[in-house]
Order: structure tokens, then C-alpha cells, then sequence
């Protein structure tokens, strides 16, 4: 019954926050600056934890087809296709649910604790839309940009593993990484990656939104938000894999 | 004029409002006192819709308020200011922009029209050369300024204090109990505050009304409070040996 609820309100939720702005020009303000908070300040990450997976990808792919059988190039294939189609799109989805939906969940929560929430209210604005609504804009925008990043980079941190340790040559990787592509991988990555985006800045909202108490609870909200992002994003990914790609 | 009639309001089967009822004059410094836990913030909530009644009416001058949707609430919702006793300042704008945030989204005033108002404001609470200050960087007694300034923005006419000078120094305290007093008279506003300190019921009472476990036991100016017969309200009033020394 609870969850239910829970959901309910979720949904109620969603029906506020897509509400019709009421000043489109503080809108357009704060979503930029969410795009600054939620989406630039999330690029270090992205590329750092990018390289080093592209590069153990590329190791343990070429550690574990060393059998004269398997041409070289396979192992820029692999990495190429286990980056595009999983890890730029659902496990950095899964990282930015801890770095982004932490942050919206604690910062949502803690105006609700020291009213300033209230004091929105009381001035007539729709604070559901007025917070939530700039930071779900502003990671549905910026997340997609940061997959192709990741794309790219992972690409490069595997192609660099490659030849700084031998295991293939510079000319095997880039031919793997032309062979066979399917551009449409690009696409069910992208679609991936919005979905997880709208997920992870909704439910960070709805868990902040909704806080009540103390610090404790902020804290507690900003865990939840995480858990039940991750949890979402591992079920969509199932839904939408079976959906884009049968 | 805001007028509350019957207001009654439980909490998982406590009742915390039984009842009570008050016409909050305009123009006037209505004081809610009562000890902690007696109500006073559920009322006031209540008044201005963050918290819904079980039963009982609020009125805004001819307007029903209780009874209003999101809409209707907006229209009189922009007419009010208020403060928290935190002051509940918006921690990640500067004093500059909280002042400036009921411009921005409710008028169509240009950049320099909104700052001149800003600046007024802010001059109308003496906070100078603060404009670009974050409120983490300001003291509790200028916290509780901003936070007046940016509740008179937009013009307010009714005002709702929370507490106003909870934590605040006795001298600092009578500073925003004065301030609250005299914007209420320029702006011939209903002002309605909730507070404890007997400072303030001396000082700026010109109505008072007293709760205890969400009744109403009195009301009155604060010309008459102390010589109530109303026991609760002298159990209150009198509930410091400073304060019996100087009864006797």
C-alpha cells in the first residue's frame, strides 16, 4: 500500500511540475544554471571514470581472446560495442544517480527543512515546477552530451591501454572500432540516456520534495533517491534493451 | 482585515486548534502568544494555507481563503509576506537577489527599476553595502532584516511573523519588533506575530491573542494583559521569578 502511494504521489508530483511556468525568462535562468551545476561539473568524472573503463575493457577483452583464432581487431570491436551499448549509457547513468541525484535530493531537501520551500509557497510559486522542472530540463539536455563524451573518451582510453601495453596495435584497434558499426547503437544509447536522465532528476526531486524532520532525514532522502534511481535505471535499461534492440 | 472562525486542526488525534477564532485588525500589530507547543505556528500556517484546516474558515478581507484552489490562493498569496523564524533566506542567492526574487517572477519591472526597489528596501531595514553578501555570511539579527525586506517587496498587505526575534539579542530584538511595528503602520498592513517573548507583547501588542493547547484563553491590547484575570495567560506571563517580583 505504501509504495503505491508512494507512487501516486510521484505521479501528482510530475503533474505539478509540468505545469506551465510562470515567468519563462526565471526559468530559462535557472535551468542554465543547473546545466552548469548538474552537467559541467559532472564532465571530470565522466572522463576520468570513462578512460580507465575503456582501458580495462581493452585489457581484459585482449587477455581473454589471445586464442590465435580471434583476429586482433576483435578486441577494439569489443570495446567499441560494451561502450556504446552498455557502460557510457547505464553505468555512467549509474554514477551520476550517486554524484547528480544525490546532490538534487540534498539540495531539494534542505530548503524543505529550513522552509525556504514554505516561503516559495507563500509567495504564490509553484515550487514543484520552480525546482524540479530547470534540473529535469538540464540533465535530460546535458546527459546525452555527456554519453557521447564518454563514447568517445572510453574509445580512446581503450585504444591508449592498447598500444601503451602491446596488446594490439594502434592500426588493429581503429580497424576494430570501424568494423561492422551499426550506427543505430549511437541512437538506442542516446534514448538510454534520457530516460535515465528524466529518472535520476525526478525521483532525486520527488525524495527531496518531500522530506520532513531534520538533517537526518535529508540524508535519508539523499540515499533513497539513490537506491531507487539505480534500482529504476537497471529495470529500464532491461525494458528498453529488450524494446530497442529485439 | 484576515478573520479566522472555528479553526480546528488535529495531529494523528491531538488536537492542536480546538476552536479558536480572531479578527486580526488592519493597520495593527496582532500578536499570537502562547508557550512553545501551544499552536501558535499551526495557526499561523494555517492562515496562510501551508497547512489545511479540519474544519473552521480563514478569511482574507471579502475572500474565503480556506476554501480557495492553487489559483485562487496565488492572487492573495502575492499580496503577503512573510517571516520564518529561520528566516528562510534562499541560501544559494544574495541578499541582492532574494530581495529581488518576487520582482523577477512576479513583475514585468525593468533591471534598474527592480534594484532601485531592492535598494530601497534594503535601506527601509538599515542593511547597506550587503547586497552581494550570501545570508551565511550575515548575522542572525541581519538574516531576520533581509528576510523583512524581501517579504515588503512586492507591497505587501498582510504580514506574517514566525518567531521574529528567536535567537535574537534583547536589544537587536526590540530593533525588529519596531521595524515589524513601523512597516505595519507606513504600509497600513494586517500583521499578524507569533511570539513568546513578553518584550515584544509590551512593546508592539496592540492586539494580543493568547493560546494554550490550541484554546483561545484571551485577547485583548497589551495595555490590559497584565491585569487579566485570565489564569492560564498570568501562568504565562507570570511564569518567571522576575517577572512575579515585579507583579508584586
Amino acid at each position: 500500500m505504501k509504495l503505491l502511494a508512494s507512487i501516486g504521489r510521484y505521479f501528482i508530483l510530475l503533474g505539478k511540475i509540468f505545469k506551465k511556468p510562470e515567468k519563462h525568462s526565471v526559468y530559462y535562468r535557472q535551468t542554465i544554471k543547473e546545466l552548469i551545476y548538474l552537467g559541467v561539473n559532472s564532465i571530470g568524472i565522466v572522463i576520468i571514470i570513462s578512460v580507465f573503463m575503456g582501458a580495462v575493457i581493452t585489457l581484459q577483452t585482449a587477455y581473454n581472446t589471445e586464442n590465435p583464432i580471434y583476429p586482433r581487431y576483435l578486441i577494439g570491436l569489443g570495446c567499441r560495442d560494451s561502450i556504446i551499448l552498455e557502460f557510457s549509457s547505464t553505468v555512467v547513468a549509474l554514477i551520476l544517480a550517486g554524484k547528480v541525484g544525490s546532490h538534487i535530493a540534498s539540495e531539494i531537501g534542505t530548503m524543505r527543512v529550513t522552509e525556504q520551500i514554505d516561503a516559495l509557497e507563500i509567495m504564490g510559486v509553484n515550487t514543484a515546477s520552480y525546482l524540479i522542472l530547470p534540473k529535469i530540463i538540464a540533465t535530460v539536455i546535458f546527459h546525452p552530451l555527456l554519453t557521447l563524451m564518454s563514447i568517445t573518451v572510453g574509445i580512446f582510453g581503450g585504444w591508449l591501454a592498447g598500444i601503451t601495453t602491446g596488446v594490439i596495435s594502434s592500426g588493429d584497434f581503429i580497424y576494430g572500432i570501424q568494423y561492422a558499426f551499426i550506427p543505430y547503437y549511437i541512437t538506442y544509447s542516446l534514448i538510454k540516456t534520457v530516460v535515465f536522465a528524466f529518472i535520476i532528476s525526478s525521483v532525486a526531486g520527488y525524495q527531496g520534495f518531500f522530506v520532513s524532520g531534520g538533517s537526518l532525514e535529508v540524508g535519508r532522502a539523499s540515499t533513497r533517491s539513490v537506491v531507487y534511481s539505480c534500482i529504476l535505471i537497471l529495470l529500464f535499461n532491461l525494458i528498453l534493451t529488450q524494446l530497442l534492440l529485439s | 482585515m484576515i478573520r479566522v472562525i472555528n479553526a480546528t486542526k488535529s495531529f494523528n488525534g491531538n488536537k492542536v486548534l480546538d476552536n479558536v477564532s480572531s479578527d486580526f485588525e488592519e493597520g495593527k500589530t496582532n500578536l499570537v502568544i502562547g508557550r512553545s507547543g501551544s499552536g501558535k505556528t499551526v495557526l499561523l500556517k494555517s492562515i496562510v494555507g501551508l497547512l489545511e484546516l479540519d474544519s473552521g474558515e480563514i478569511w482574507y478581507d471579502n475572500a474565503r481563503f480556506d476554501t480557495l484552489d492553487f489559483r485562487g490562493r496565488k492572487l492573495i498569496r502575492k499580496g503577503i509576506g512573510m517571516l520564518f523564524q529561520g528566516s528562510a533566506l534562499f541560501d544559494s542567492m544574495t541578499v541582492e537577489e532574494n530581495v529581488m526574487f518576487k520582482l523577477n517572477m512576479f513583475t514585468g519591472m525593468s533591471h534598474s527599476e527592480k534594484r532601485k526597489r531592492v535598494d530601497f528596501c534594503l535601506d527601509r531595514v538599515n542593511i547597506r553595502n550587503a547586497n552581494k553578501m550570501l545570508p551565511s555570511e550575515l548575522s542572525g539579527g541581519m538574516r531576520k532584516r533581509v528576510a523583512i525586506a524581501r517579504a515588503i517587496a512586492l507591497n505587501p498587505r498582510y504580514l506574517f511573523c514566525d518567531e521574529p526575534n528567536s535567537g535574537l539579542d534583547p536589544k537587536t530584538a526590540i530593533l525588529i519588533d519596531n521595524l515589524i511595528k513601523d512597516i505595519t503602520e507606513d504600509y497600513k498592513m494586517t500583521t499578524i506575530v507569533n511570539t513568546h517573548d513578553m518584550n515584544s507583547v509590551m512593546e508592539i501588542g496592540e492586539k494580543v491573542v493568547f493560546i494554550a493547547r490550541g484554546v483561545k484563553y484571551w485577547e485583548g491590547t497589551n495595555s490590559e494583559i497584565l491585569k487579566s484575570d485570565c489564569k492560564p495567560l498570568n501562568d504565562f506571563i507570570f511564569a518567571s521569578k522576575l517577572a512575579r517580583q515585579l507583579k508584586n
